[in-house]
């Protein structure tokens, strides 16, 4: 019986092929965005933990010898005089066609190696003798071991939590072996919680260099941004993608009907049919799912690349741009899938549940919407729009802020055929002639039937504007603010104080400033963050970014009565200008001024030099911005290593970090870009395939008219001229929407995640462009229905009229 | 008895309150019986038809098809019941659209379990669709539409056919062919048949005669 029932719904597929393809291509698109997105992300992350172990490694201040590996003696030296140092040897190994990054450290005196997961037993019987004796021990990510495993020629491979995946960690002793050293450290690591009155790192290694920890957070921050529009991106298409699984799941089961109701008079049980529709929709599922996993693979290898080039302009960590398959990633694409299926037949499965076997066979396309259904829809688009609201004056955190967002765009999209509908009455009413008068009452008739596939285009050109203008809002603040915060031309850094002040007076007469940055380590509102001593200069009057500030506020700073604030710590403590700000536990000076700090997680505070050094006398006094004319910058830094012997990583030209850090964002937002066209794509194939599976229910609309006198081809023409007609006002319907898209993401959802709002700006021209490609997207799609049309036998036409149809 | 019918209501909502199609209606039909029905239009012929067939529910009254009471059947026995005893014959041929000549004659026997090739190719021979086979139902004329639905209902060698108008939709010529066929293959296989006619004609070729007026058979 299940079988005989089985062959009878699929043989439905079988004769509309176009349907399942339309189906099948739905379900991989909405799958193929959103698992592509889920793969970067998934695979960005497990890229940050190795780059995140590489910042955790730099978070210990390290001696390093500019002339290579440090002697052995060295570390006696320090250890004898009671430094608590630890030597580490790193290096590259090739193995297999990948790099690895060896880190040896001394396992006696270094932090704890990794946590072992070997077998799934944390209680691991590897100790210290396991790691010292013999061929010694690697740990190395699990991902990594299998391969490892199989290059051969290493020591017993054995997974550890934490590390990257082309990391690998060992005894120094072994480290050695592997890298061909001759066993010296590359650095000593200096640990915490020295003992106090130790001789001076100076005075007992002169040769060597003590290098702060690298500080990437705050740049690291900004890649949370970057993942947030690629999952916003990708829920999108997601849901552009269902509304064409709906739209095609919707005609399959109107289409059916007849035979649903013929199946259950030959006696399929009703329980027996929905169970056959339920396993039908899973095949079908299973089918396009495995198709979109396959096609998210290849997007997100495809865009891996940006995304490994802006971790490693972010992190300066070494991150391959190789995607590697995930169980878990397949199965959580599948599941998105099911779901997404299962919403989109849900309505079609629960009418059919209901259906009675007698229901007469009504000729109530599915696609013609009532009068009852817009009412509805209606209804429902103004619920949501006051749910937006009221989330927007009253709400708070991210889920309240995508729920809004969520509301409002469904809201829009539920407006769109109501807003359309009147449109065309208007212009209805205002025509003059037969034909035009046809062609408005025609155009009106569509709207039902395309209103899924429009919806889905205003989905994607709100999308498009949305996102695109949140991103090009962030890029021109981002620029400005690198210009505004990088305004010095160099950055120099001393080696030590005295070597500093040596500077200081050399450089004067050979810059037109030089430019203190001092910084102390402060607890602001109750969480780690820096105050900052600056000069008063016109490089901060002019250029600093400020949100807002007391009409006075340089002068303020200056004389050290004001300060200055980041955007994120005044909204995290809710004080403003005027306010106190408390710096130390006995220091709190009113604010001054409010400014924005992208990228930064921590609160931070800038005063007065003056002021800061009155309060700390022992502050490190070591870096300066020097401004000089930029045709003079390399003649200077060739000057400062000639005189002073500093290495090129104590002089950082910032012009350079600039191009580099815009070249960054660029590729960043040059995976939005491609998103942005893919989700256009899918509403252009919603629309075509929308007026594909309406092509053969309209003839018996267009067949009077050409039995009438209208031609074929005009009949074709005016096909398209229809379908960019709806595509445009879609278009402008979606511009508003877009907007407040964007208003949300900055105002709202930006503020909510990261503590910094960013100005909107717009950009009319990016817009234009969008429309022209809506159009041709919409064009070409009613070029083959259309072309179809045209050629359409006169025989097939006549059908229409004969009692056999 | 095969069907047994007693006392049978049946109300449909209308404008100015329920309108009774069914006034207490009985009746019975037994194994090898033809029993036509006749009535005006819009006199609850098929109404009784649907009800027989479980396509439908009375308001009171007592109907048993095949020992099954189907007052008190759910959707899954009256479900078994057609698939397994009944054979309907639509006047809308209801023909699944999708599956050739072949797959539709096959389909309800494949339902039912007794898929029985010989016998299919008979039934195609006999209605002269044999040529026909491989063709979808939108390429086939009316009369052979409705040729394939009667051969649909006879695959299964059900016990109780029922027919709805079975030739209202074609030509008396065409008409005639199909009914002699079918009456053919009944005698042939013992079933009993319920067909609905507005046609004097036709029923004068069952063994029995019903007429459905103001809800009561006379």
């Amino acid at each position: 019986m299940m079988a005989a029932g089985w062959s009878a719904l699929w043989s439905h597929w079988r004769r509309h092929p176009l349907q399942l393809f339309t189906l099948i291509a739905g379900l991989a698109m909405a799958t193929a965005l959103w698992s592509g997105v889920q793969a970067i992300n998934g695979e960005a992350r497990t890229s940050y933990a190795e780059a995140e172990d590489a910042v955790a490694r730099a978070a210990l201040p390290r001696l390093v010898n500019p002339e290579g590996p440090i002697p052995i003696a060295y570390y006696v030296a320090l250890r004898r005089a009671g430094w608590d140092v630890t030597p580490l040897l790193e290096g590259p190994l090739r193995i297999d066609g990948s790099t690895f990054q060896v880190r040896g450290i001394e396992t006696l005196t270094a932090v704890a190696p990794p946590t072992v997961t070997d077998g799934g037993n944390t209680d691991t019987d590897i100790g210290p003798v396991d790691i010292l004796t013999g061929d010694g021990i690697v740990f190395a990510a699990r991902s990594a071991q299998a391969q490892l495993e199989d290059a051969g020629g290493l020591p017993r491979i054995v997974a550890a939590e934490g590390l990257g995946p082309r990391q690998l960690i060992t005894d120094i002793r072994t480290a050695t072996r592997l890298l061909g050293s001759d066993g010296a450290p590359t650095s000593l690591l200096i640990l915490p919680d020295q003992r106090p009155g130790l001789t001076p790192l100076a005075d007992l290694v002169p040769g060597l260099e003590e290098r702060d920890p690298v500080e990437t957070e705050d740049l690291g921050r900004l890649t949370d941004s970057f993942h947030l529009n690629l999952t916003a991106f990708g829920l999108l298409s997601f849901a552009v993608g269902l509304f064409i699984v709906h739209g095609a799941i919707g005609l399959a089961f109107e289409q059916r009907r007849a035979m649903f109701r013929t199946l259950r008079a030959l006696g399929l049980p009703l329980r027996q049919l929905v169970l056959l529709l339920i396993l039908e929709l899973g095949a079908i599922t299973i089918l396009g799912a495995l198709i979109g996993l396959a096609l998210g693979y290849l997007i997100a290898a495809l865009l891996l690349p940006d995304v490994a080039a802006t971790l490693r302009g972010l992190y300066g960590a070494p991150v391959e741009g190789g995607l590697v398959f995930r169980p878990l990633w397949a199965a959580a694409g599948l599941a998105m899938a099911a779901f997404g299926a299962g919403v989109a037949a849900a309505e079609g499965i629960w009418r059919v549940a209901r259906m009675p076997i007698l229901t007469g066979a009504m000729p109530r396309a599915w696609a013609l919407a009532s009068t009852r259904t817009l009412r509805r829809q209606g209804v429902l688009a103004v619920l949501l729009s006051v749910l937006a609201l009221v989330l927007a004056t009253m709400g708070s955190g991210l889920v309240a802020g995508f729920v809004m967002l969520g509301a409002l765009l469904v809201a829009a999209a539920l407006l769109l055929p109501i807003i359309l509908l009147a449109v065309l009455r208007t212009a209805e009413r205002a025509s003059k002639g037969v034909v035009a008068g046809w062609f408005w009452a025609d155009t009106r008739q569509q709207v039902p039937g395309l209103s899924l596939a429009l919806m889905a285009l205003l989905l994607a050109l709100a999308a498009n504007i949305g996102v695109g203008t949140m991103v090009a809002s962030f890029r021109t603040t981002f620029i400005g603010w690198l210009d505004q915060r990088l305004a010095s031309e160099l950055y120099v850094t001393a080696r030590t104080e005295d070597e500093a002040a040596r500077l200081r007076e050399w450089l004067a007469p050979r810059s037109e400033a030089v430019l203190p940055i001092w910084s102390v380590d402060a607890t602001l509102g109750g969480r780690q963050g820096e105050v900052y001593g600056i000069r008063d200069h016109a490089t901060y009057r002019d250029h600093w970014p400020l949100l807002g500030a007391a009409p006075d506020v340089w002068d303020r700073v200056a004389a050290g009565e004001g300060a200055l604030i980041n955007e994120q710590m005044a909204r995290r403590l809710g004080i403003g200008i005027g306010d106190p700000a408390d710096l130390a536990e006995d220091w709190a000076l009113p604010v001054a001024g409010v400014y924005s700090d992208y990228g930064n997680p921590q609160p931070q505070a800038i005063v007065g030099v003056e002021a800061l050094a009155a309060r700390y006398p022992d502050i490190s006094k070591l870096r300066h911005g020097i401004r000089v004319a930029p045709d003079r910058v390399n003649t200077l830094r060739a000057a400062l290593t000639d005189d002073f012997g500093l290495p090129d990583d104590l002089i950082i030209d910032q012009a350079a970090i600039k191009s580099l850090s815009v070249s960054i964002f660029e590729r960043t937002f040059a995976v939005t870009g491609a998103l942005n066209v893919l989700t256009l794509g899918i509403a252009a194939l919603a629309i075509l395939t929308s007026l594909l599976t309406l092509a053969g229910l309209r003839l018996p609309q267009l067949a009077p008219v050409w039995a009438i006198g209208l031609t074929r081809t005009k009949l074709g023409r005016l096909e398209v001229v229809r379908t960019l007609l709806l595509a445009v006002l879609t278009a402008i319907v979606a511009l508003p929407v877009g907007l407040l898209l964007a208003f949300v993401l900055l105002a709202i959802i930006n503020v909510e995640a990261f503590g910094w709002r960013i100005g909107m700006a717009y950009f009319p021209l990016d817009w234009l462009r969008l429309f022209l490609l809506a159009a041709l997207a919409a064009g070409l799609a009613a070029l083959l229905p259309a072309r179809r049309l045209a050629r359409t036998p006169p025989a097939i036409l006549l059908k229409v009229f004969a009692n056999e149809r | 008895m095969l069907v047994s019918l007693d006392n049978v209501i049946k109300a449909y909502p209308g404008d100015a309150g329920d309108v009774r199609v069914l006034a207490g209606v009985s009746l019975t039909l037994d194994h090898g019986q033809t029993l036509a029905l006749t009535g005006e239009s819009g006199s609850g012929k098929s109404t009784l038809l649907h009800l027989v067939g479980g396509l439908d529910a009375a308001d009171a009254g007592r109907i048993v098809v095949n020992g099954v009471d189907l007052l008190g059947a759910g959707d899954a026995a009256r479900a078994e019941l057609r698939r397994l005893t009944i054979g309907i014959i639509f006047q809308q041929f209801n023909l699944i659209p999708s599956l050739t000549t072949a797959d539709n004659l096959a389909f309800q026997a494949r339902l039912a379990g007794r898929h029985d090739k010989a016998w299919l190719d008979e039934v195609a021979t006999r209605l002269g669709l044999s040529e026909h086979l491989g063709k979808y139902p939108e390429e086939l004329s009316g009369g052979q539409q409705q040729r394939v639905a009667v051969g649909r209902a006879l695959a299964s060698r059900p016990s109780l056919l029922l027919a709805d108008e079975p030739t209202g939709n074609l030509d008396e010529a065409t008409g005639d062919a199909v009914l002699d066929l079918m009456m053919g293959l009944v005698r042939d296989t013992g079933s009993a048949l319920l067909m609905v006619t507005h046609s004097e004609r036709l029923a004068t070729l069952c063994d029995g005669r019903r007429h459905l007026s103001a809800g009561q058979l006379t």
